[in-house]
């Protein structure tokens, strides 16, 4: 009777392989699931250090006429805070994420090219060092979106610009080799009955996110590279006295733009549409018309890259266009929107730090996406455009939306990837903090660009109420910080006196529950037969039937984890 | 309701300058109305299934995958709405982008000023207005009225940071820049439109009462990006020609001294040493 009544995850709680211990054994390793852990470190530093020259920046517009900065630092500040916020964080954050998690998820022993995967790991750290090393030099200073001439030799001679040549080609050669390889595991290694149609939601998105990458990222490679030989030479591709065309650069930079921001959004839906269904305790409302969503957006977001232009000379033919094309993005993305808060609907709805995230994510994303509609309206957007405005439209959409997703995936999965949980008080009081600073910081952002203040000046001259304004702004990103700030000590903490997790702590639905936490080297002995989307409550069901309808959860969670889910 | 009003204005962009920002405002108004709407809608939506639905002691998750028609409902709704949006936009966009004929007291300036073709460049219906070149360079706006004194274009009267125009006239823009992208904005003028090397950008406006508007580069275009200052200060017809005289005396001055200097330096070093500038 006991033999046959032994809970399936139990057979696999130990480790096939010895873990390999040591500094070298990080360095030399191929192992998906620490290679994803040094993604997730190693942005998460560059998270913070973004995060730092933000807030310098956010000093500096305290007051009206402020000294704190010399106008080259300031320029310096925003360039390093978008490209380190866009390349070095949110991007790779994610590649980090898919990186431990597609495989398990999946029920593979490892992403299909490993060493290929350790590559990405190296050259996405080797382009942060070159652009970090820039601040011994002379750092950047045309902004992230670098535009010719200013980017040019003539009027950008140090070798910043250079460095972030680099980051674009070390950065973008990691994303692309990562996303052939997220596409090849997750079209050949699925466990046996994960069909297209049971695929979790996680992976779709990480899916379209590989196919974004592949062809959208080969064209920044080609601009940056046209831009690194216009500077050094001799050729005059942006050069408008040679017959160059520095709208040129505009039309390349934003077909890879405009696709990049959906690059940094996609995973976060995921991660959404994964954790709302557990704390929900009801399957995701939709599941098709989110899977198809996500790839309506996807190509869609090729098609709408001139709204980024609207004030350049292109023909009316383009800007009608890709008003058009943008709004018929935002109907995607409002349907997904109105899923999730139908996979709430009548469930019964736990309030871990996880939902937090995720129901802020939903409430500061919708007004993101809102606010995008405001900028696809062109003749609204010639007043909109370069101001503050549009500053606090990617926030939101890039700090209430990827972001909070981010710290949604930290709390869900921290369990899972240290085998310890994170404390709930601090995480309900970094969710609070965080949520309140964005809404303080950022929305008061659209008042001062409407109030005519354009973005990317380290001064202003008091016209209206704009110090009070900035003031308001100042203070928020402080609350912000301090909620990021939480987390890491959070984080930091948990990792020693955490309670222990055991394998499903949050009774969830995907793979990577099914074994142990930490998962070991091979993460598993035996891949279950996938019938569904929600393979862990078919699992769970199963033992229930065969226990006799004990309860699921005390059969599945060994004994130590049992005081978790209070 | 008035204090709504004025709650509302503070979420809108600047206007009064000029009918296209007035209209621009208008559209502004319409989308947020628009959108403040379905922002109420989907957040109370939310925070109505976060709170209804908390885990309580038996409640049990209703076990839904889906729903067709309500997901095809919402998605044509979605769709609908943007239409609808897309329709005001169409329908306002003549009053934005098109600019109107001048007043009966219009600077006698403004003429058939077509000095290029172009499909982009908008003329008001009876063709006149007053066609002002704007060149961006770091990090100054200058301005270039008509009346240059040689048929070349070469030798019109210029001002730098401040614009002086005559009210009741449509101005129309040609914007240029000498260097690297700037952006052209006044707000209460209207739009924002970029300074590209290479190419021309138009806009236009038309101020009705005498003022000073302020507006700055709006595009990152150097270390001093924040003090490229722009300001147009609009005055009556009368008061306009009596400033471009006066600017087109000085300039003729001061290409009187630049001849008596050549002369005198001519003679110093001898004929054809000093190129013309």
């Amino acid at each position: 009777m006991a033999t046959q009544l032994a809970p399936v995850p139990q057979v696999n709680t130990h480790a096939v392989q010895r873990e390999a211990r040591g500094w070298t054994s990080w360095i030399t390793t191929t192992d998906h699931k620490r290679i994803g852990i040094m993604y997730m470190v190693t942005t998460f530093v560059f998270f913070c250090l973004g995060g730092v020259e933000a807030l310098i920046m956010r000093l500096q517009l305290g007051t009206p006429d402020n000294t704190l900065v010399t106008p080259q630092t300031y320029n310096q500040l925003f360039t390093m805070h978008g490209s380190t916020m866009i390349f070095l964080f949110v991007v790779p954050m994610m590649a980090g994420l898919a990186n431990y998690f597609v495989p398990l998820m999946i029920g593979a022993r490892d992403m299909a090219f490993p060493r290929l995967n350790a590559l990405s790991y190296w050259l996405l750290l080797a382009g942060g060092i070159v652009f970090y090393a820039s601040l011994f030099w002379n750092p950047p200073e045309a902004g992230w979106t670098s535009y010719p001439p200013l980017s040019s030799a003539n009027f950008t001679p140090a070798g910043g610009q250079d460095a972030w040549i680099y980051l674009i080609h070390l950065t973008g050669i990691s994303s692309i080799l990562g996303a052939v390889n997220f596409y090849a595991t997750i079209a050949n290694m699925r466990a046996r009955g994960m069909s297209w149609g049971r695929l979790p939601l996680f992976i779709w998105a990480i899916l379209t996110y590989s196919v974004l990458i592949i062809f959208a990222m080969p064209v920044i490679a080609a601009a940056v590279t046209m831009l690194l030989t216009d500077r050094h030479f001799g050729t005059h591709f942006f050069d408008p006295a040679n017959n160059g065309s520095p709208i040129l650069w505009q039309n390349l930079f934003w077909f890879f733009g405009h696709p990049e921001v959906y690059i940094m959004i996609l995973p976060g839906f995921g991660i959404v549409s994964e954790i709302l269904p557990v704390f929900a305790r009801k399957p995701i409302f939709g599941y098709k018309a989110i899977a198809a969503a996500t790839v309506a957006i996807a190509f869609l977001g090729f098609l709408t890259w001139a709204h980024h232009m609207f004030t350049a000379p292109i023909p009316e033919a383009v800007l009608v266009f890709v008003m058009l094309s943008s709004f018929l993005i935002a109907v995607p993305t409002g349907v997904k929107i109105l899923n999730w808060i139908a996979t709430l609907w009548r469930g019964t709805v736990e309030f871990k730090t996880p939902l937090l995230f995720c129901a802020g994510f939903i409430a500061l994303f919708l007004i993101g996406g809102i606010s995008g509609v405001f900028l696809a309206v062109f003749p609204v957007d010639w007043q909109l455009n370069e101001t503050y405005f549009v500053v606090a439209h990617l926030h939101f959409v890039l700090v209430g939306g990827s972001v909070m997703t981010i710290f949604a995936a930290i709390y869900y999965w921290f369990p899972k990837i240290t085998g310890r949980m994170l404390s709930e008080g601090l995480g309900k009081l970094s969710f609070w903090l965080m949520f309140v600073g964005v809404l303080a910081t950022f929305l008061i952002q659209h008042v001062i660009g409407l109030d005519g203040m354009p973005r990317r000046v380290y001064e202003y001259d008091n016209i209206g109420n704009l110090e009070l304004y900035n003031q308001i702004s100042t203070v928020g990103s402080f609350i912000l910080g301090l909620g990021v700030l939480t987390t890491i000590v959070n984080v930091a903490r948990s990792l020693k006196v955490g309670v222990v997790a055991g394998p499903d702590p949050w009774k969830a639905n995907t793979l990577e529950w099914f074994t142990s936490s930490p998962p070991p080297v091979n993460n598993f002995d035996t891949v279950p037969q996938v019938r569904s989307v929600e393979p862990m409550k078919d699992i769970r069901r199963e033992i229930e039937r065969r226990t006799g309808g004990a309860p699921a959860s005390s059969a599945i969670v060994p004994a130590g984890a049992t005081q978790v889910g209070v | 309701m008035g204090h709504l009003v004025s709650t509302l204005a503070f979420f809108t962009p600047q206007s009064g300058g000029s009918s296209n920002a007035n209209q621009i405002d208008s559209l502004f108004k319409i989308t947020l109305a628009i959108a403040l709407v379905i922002f109420v809608l989907v957040e109370a939506g939310l925070l109505y299934a976060l709170l209804k639905f908390r885990a309580r002691k038996g409640a049990v998750a209703a076990q839904i995958r889906g729903n067709n028609r309500l997901e095809w409902g919402w998605t044509v709704g979605a769709a609908v709405i943007l239409l609808a949006l897309a329709i005001v936009t169409f329908a306002k966009l003549s009053s934005i982008e098109n600019p109107s004929n001048s007043g009966p007291e219009a600077d006698k300036l403004a003429s058939n000023g077509l000095l290029y073709a172009s499909s982009e460049r908008k003329l008001p219906p009876d063709g006149k207005s007053l066609t002002i070149k704007v060149v961006g360079r770091q990090y100054i706006w200058q301005y270039f009225y008509p009346g240059a004194s040689e048929p070349d274009g070469l030798g019109a009267p210029y001002s730098y940071e401040e614009m002086v125009v005559p009210t009741k006239t449509t101005i129309t823009l040609d914007i240029a820049s000498s260097d690297v992208v700037h952006s052209w904005w006044v707000p209460q003028l209207g739009g924002k439109f970029q300074a590209v090397p290479g190419y021309h950008n138009y806009t236009w406006f038309k101020v009705e009462k005498p003022g000073v508007f302020r507006g700055q580069c709006a595009i990152l275009c150097g270390r001093g990006h924040a003090r490229m200052i722009a300001t147009v200060k609009a005055v009556p017809p009368a008061q306009f020609d009596q400033w471009l005289a006066y600017q087109k005396q000085l300039l003729s001055e001061a290409n009187e001294q630049a001849k008596v200097a050549r002369a005198k330096l001519n003679a110093q070093t001898g004929a054809g040493q000093v190129e013309n500038p």
